[in-house]
């Protein structure tokens, strides 16, 4: 990745072990129903974090609740990204402060240049960090060296945005988003759902590439592969809204080999956080 | 940021080209009858033919009822109360842009429709019309050089009154409909257009529409013939002052295309909408009509209808030659309480004959957006073909979208497709674009710019970043 760019003026530099991400007793509904029940969650620059569990245990409203999509209504808790109220800001807002999250089904826009999309997008997140933005020519440069992270085809820029790409290529293409955007929280749902075995390798080397000692990931997975290439330091196990169990890798390994009844029957408290 | 919220923010719409031009203005009485067509007619110094042509069409419109089939709703229009020409006052002959009231300059200036030698647009001749005159033309020698004639009706009536006469009222006859017959009585300008065998227009025609006048009707008429194997792109725009009172625009325009000749007529269309209350704003009724007369003969329609209270047109292709190829691609987006009713008419004559129907509908606020489209399909019209794609776009929840294809045809050989859709904008696409950065005023523009781009890329090149502009200053307010 290009980055001569000069210090960002408007973000103030992460230290590792800085608490980025730190979710309070989180509760949540969609359309009357309560999804999420009270969910705590710590997360400092430097950290992988792996969340996992069945479909349906929350994961995925808990990455929409944090990129702060309309359909969710908060209902208790609290969530601070650095030292601001998250759930004070807006859904761009929040992306132009570095959170970023990785769609597990990434929409399809019709006639709307992936580049174009791709370039307004990414001037957004540098405007906040006090960048100069980048017009047509620099950011085509810019975005061609990104691509190599992802080994996606520079042909993609042309298309409409995720328009007719296949699975595998639109999660290429969110990485891509989340290597030009260079957010501090990045959470990605199931990002590897869906991907043959070398484009879940692919995938899976730009995530860590991306993952830097000033930075935080969040991985939602259902699969030890996933984590077998990138290390988690920390595995959370989430069920009926809540996190019912914090470990390390080995407790992916566990329930990959046990499945999530043996976590049920482990009783629901939460465990201390690190 | 809902796409509710999103959609409220539309609710504020700045129009840019509002201001009124302070300028002397040669206005005669208002009301119509006999006389006036007459006085007009005078004014313009114009041959018996075109008198007379005038008087039949005002004899006809008497006998005629204002149609009422559309999915229009406005208050009736008193015909007595509208003022049918005003004219600004400058010297008769304008040899050179010098002679040209530097007020009107500055107005076509402000429109970014520059008209003087250094500061013209690249490769497009412009004919400026305000109210109810031509006051410039651009490059109109250098379109001579190649035998192209680009001129105001009015010196098209003086200089080529033979061509005048043959095609005037060819294709859109003066009893055709209700404001065609009250456009061929009183026309006051627009554009002419004629391109001889064999050449290809050097350049883009375009001709900028002005309304300045708060009771005065505009009426233009363009005619634009093309001779065998040669080709032209035209480009007409159209603004207006915001005033509380709407105005009437009744325009026809006519297009001929001989064999193998080929016209891409392009229109963005900008009229002053009214508020947010629908006060104001202008009533457009218009026809046009293209005629492929020739065999291969090509007429394509390119519309962006982003302006005016009420839109009243549909621009059409009688397919007679042989193999002549119609294409209609059309914009139209509504606001606030603007209502729509366009679409357009193939009527599929010459064997062979193809037509291409590509309609964006796009509403918001209280706006109602309708595509009216006939399909027709002669008996001679053998292995004919059309195929149509009508999509509605519905932001928020208090806009409306109809769909009323027509299609009729004689002939067992042809193939008629049809293919409509209807979606609202769809909150999770403006979440995926937010959530990436973008403001959702941006994000609704990028989508429905998404939504319009097989459209805009019929558009000549130095339009469509316009229109791209232009649909987003529609979609332009507070996000709150």
């Amino acid at each position: 990745m290009t980055s001569t760019e000069t210090t960002p003026v408007c973000e103030t530099p992460v230290q590792t072990g800085d608490v980025l991400l730190s979710i309070e007793n989180l509760h949540a509904r969609v359309e009357g129903k309560e999804i999420l029940r009270g969910v705590s969650l710590r997360i400092r620059a430097g950290e992988i974090h792996a969340l996992m569990g069945r479909n349906g245990s929350g994961k995925s409203t808990l990455s929409k609740v944090i990129a702060g999509h309309p359909a969710y209504t908060v209902t208790a808790g609290a969530i601070h990204y650095r030292d601001q109220d998250l759930l004070a800001l807006s859904p761009e807002d929040r992306a132009r402060a570095g959170v970023f999250l990785g769609f597990q089904y990434p929409v399809e826009i019709p006639g709307v240049s992936n580049l174009e999309f791709l370039r307004v997008s990414c001037n957004a997140r540098r405007q906040h960090r006090g960048q100069e933005e980048l017009d047509t020519f620099a950011f085509e440069d810019h975005v061609r060296d990104t691509m190599a992270i992802v080994q996606m085809d520079p042909a993609f820029l042309e298309r409409s945005v995720n328009e007719g790409f296949s699975g595998g290529e639109k999660k290429r293409n969110e990485v891509l988003q989340m290597a030009l955007l260079e957010p501090l929280v990045a959470i990605l749902d199931e990002t590897d759902s869906g991907l043959d075995i070398d484009a879940l390798r692919i995938v899976a080397n730009g995530v860590k590439t991306l993952a830097l000692p000033t930075t935080a990931t969040l991985l939602i997975t259902h699969y030890q592969r996933l984590l077998d290439a990138i290390t988690p330091d920390f595995v959370h196990v989430m069920a009926e809204g809540r996190i019912l169990r914090t470990g390390d890798k080995d407790l992916a390994m566990a329930l990959e080999q046990r499945g999530y009844d043996w976590i049920d029957g482990a009783d629901g408290a939460d465990t201390p956080q690190p | 940021m809902s796409s509710a919220a999103a959609v409220e923010a539309l609710n504020k719409t700045p129009y840019r080209y509002g201001f009124v031009t302070d300028i002397e203005t040669e206005k005669i009485a208002k009301g119509l009858d006999e006389s006036v067509v007459r006085l007009i007619s005078s004014k313009k110094q114009e041959p018996d033919f075109l008198l007379q042509f005038r008087l039949k069409a005002y004899a006809q419109w008497q006998a005629m009822e204002e149609p009422d089939w559309a999915a229009l709703r406005y208050p009736p229009i008193d015909y007595q109360e509208i003022v049918y020409y005003s004219a600004p006052r400058q010297k008769e002959q304008k040899a050179s842009l010098e002679d040209v009231d530097p007020a009107l300059l500055e107005t076509f200036d402000k429109l970014g429709i520059p008209l003087s030698e250094q500061k013209r647009l690249g490769n497009v001749a412009v004919d400026a019309v305000f109210d109810s005159v031509s006051i410039a033309t651009t490059y109109k020698q250098k379109l001579a050089e190649h035998g192209v004639v680009f001129c105001s009706m009015g010196e098209a009536v003086k200089d080529y009154p033979e061509l005048v006469e043959r095609y005037l009222g060819s294709v859109v006859p003066i009893g055709d409909n209700f404001f065609a017959a009250l456009n061929s009585a009183v026309f006051s300008d627009g554009s002419f257009v004629y391109v001889p065998k064999g050449v290809q227009c050097p350049m883009e025609l375009s001709t900028y529409f002005r309304i300045n006048s708060d009771d005065a009707g505009q009426f233009e008429r363009t005619l634009i013939v093309v001779e065998e194997g040669a080709s032209v792109s035209y480009l007409e725009g159209c603004t207006a002052p915001m005033f509380d009172t709407n105005q009437l625009h009744a325009a026809v325009v006519e297009l001929v295309a001989l064999d193998d000749a080929s016209i891409k007529y392009s229109t963005v269309q900008n009229w002053y909408a009214g508020d947010e209350n629908g006060k104001g704003g202008i009533y457009n009724f218009v026809t046009k009509r293209g005629l492929c007369k020739g065999k291969r003969s090509r007429i394509s329609w390119t519309q962006v209808e982003t302006g005016s209270a009420i839109t009243w047109k549909y621009p059409g292709c009688v397919l007679r030659g042989q193999d002549s190829v119609g294409e209609f691609y059309s914009v139209a987006l509504t606001n606030h309480h603007q209502q729509a009713d366009t679409g357009t008419k193939m009527v599929h004559v010459g064997p062979g004959s193809r037509s291409t129907i590509i309609s964006k509908g796009i509403s918001s606020g209280h706006a109602v957006n309708s595509y009216r489209g006939l399909v027709n399909i002669g008996p001679q019209a053998r292995g004919a073909r059309n195929f149509s794609q009508c999509d509605s776009m519905l932001i928020g929840d208090q806009a409306a979208a109809n769909t009323h294809p027509y299609i009729q045809s004689r002939q067992p050989e042809a193939t008629v497709e049809h293919e409509a859709s209807t979606c609202h904008i769809s909150e999770d696409q403006l979440f995926y674009l937010q959530s990436r950065g973008i403001e959702p005023e941006a994000a609704v523009s990028m989508l429905v710019s998404g939504f319009c781009r097989d459209v805009f890329n019929q558009l000549p090149m130095e339009f469509a970043a316009e229109a791209d502009k232009l649909l987003a200053l529609k979609l332009e307010g507070s996000v709150g």
